[in-house]
């Protein structure tokens, strides 16, 4: 290869692995953040019942023993109410016990009554007003909900609202794995 | 009309000190709610990407600018609360990107391409030097030739 040759292929070997990193770069999605805490045990909160419910709230050492899901929702939250007959279908196969972070409610009884009017599917919830648990599990947008593994470790996180494909595809087959891991 | 002119200019031109912390966040110690400030500038609001969670009125943002001010209250240094936070939501969270394997290209990447272009500037002006005052296509005059020129240029000047 001549000097010349170089001259002009060495730009053109730039701008390729240019384009290269755009073209994965420019179509990632930046709401979706890596999920820190994969592989972490839970950490540490602990969260007041809500009003009206029960007396017993939600903390880290009840998501030990068992394989749950916890659930971050709000009664503001559009995408919550898209998701919630997914839960309350899933709460009738008593496939899994599902927790949740009733998170940022402004007033004590919207989440109440949010779980009255549309079914509660949940074993546990506890209230978050002001982000505490939230920020520690990493959440960044409701809904999304986090698989919990046996020894209280967090093994997948699925950001919006939780369906029956997503179910099918993703958690299902991680929970069966999960479950011939350690069965009970 | 000058009234008018002026009332433009005031709406295009005044702006409220457009601070998003709000006075029931702000810490009594000043010199900790500098050091919070300071944090809170270089942590993105994860709602609205772009912003700092110090510029942002997202709710996420003021629960965030909450709780860096909190563990500032508790005896955090500034680089604690930092990792605390990047611990849930990743280097991402941060406004300047950390140098590290992943961002090499990113922060070495620059320097790399002008070092590059000094080079071949560098190529191209030596091969212009032994160039220059040739005509394209011609040789430069061997020893022999040298020789003779300096014969033809001697017998002249006799």
């Amino acid at each position: 290869m001549t000097k010349k040759q170089i001259f002009f292929i060495a730009p053109l070997l730039v701008f390729l692995v240019l384009v290269g990193y755009f073209a994965v770069g420019l179509t990632r999605d930046p709401s979706v953040l890596p999920n820190m805490l994969a592989g972490k045990p839970v950490p540490e909160f602990s969260l007041v019942p809500l009003q009206g419910r029960d007396s017993v709230g939600f903390k880290n050492t009840d998501l030990l023993n068992d394989i749950t899901l916890v659930n971050v929702f709000g009664s503001w939250c559009v995408a919550c109410r898209v998701e919630h007959p997914f839960l309350m279908a899933l709460k009738k196969q008593n496939l899994i016990p599902i927790h949740a972070i009733d998170w940022r409610e402004e007033d004590k009884q919207a989440g109440p009554q949010w779980l009255k009017r549309y079914g509660d599917p949940y074993s546990r919830v506890g209230d978050d007003p002001k982000s505490r648990a939230a920020i520690a599990f990493g959440v960044t947008g409701a809904p999304e909900t986090f698989l919990v593994d046996k020894k209280g470790v967090v093994r997948f996180k699925y950001i919006g609202p939780l369906n029956d494909e997503a179910w099918r595809t993703q958690l299902q087959p991680l929970i069966e794995k999960l479950r011939t891991e350690s069965p009970s | 009309m000058r009234f008018y002119l002026c009332a433009l200019l005031f709406v295009v031109f005044w702006s409220p000190a457009g601070l998003a912390v709000n006075p029931d966040e702000i810490l009594k110690d000043p010199a900790l709610e500098a050091r919070a400030r300071d944090i809170s500038k270089g942590l993105r609001c994860l709602v609205c990407q772009n912003q700092s969670i110090d510029d942002s009125d997202a709710s996420l943002a003021k629960d965030l600018r909450v709780l860096v001010r909190d563990r500032l209250r508790a005896g955090d240094s500034n680089e604690q609360v930092v990792t605390y936070v990047v611990s849930r939501y990743g280097d991402f969270v941060l406004l300047k990107p950390p140098f590290n394997s992943a961002t090499l290209i990113l922060w070495v990447g620059p320097f790399l391409l002008v070092i590059a272009g000094l080079i071949a500037i560098a190529l191209f002006f030596r091969k212009n030097q032994t160039t220059a005052a040739l005509p394209t296509g011609a040789k430069p005059l061997s020893k022999a030739e040298e020789k003779r020129l300096a014969d033809l240029l001697a017998e002249a000047e006799q």
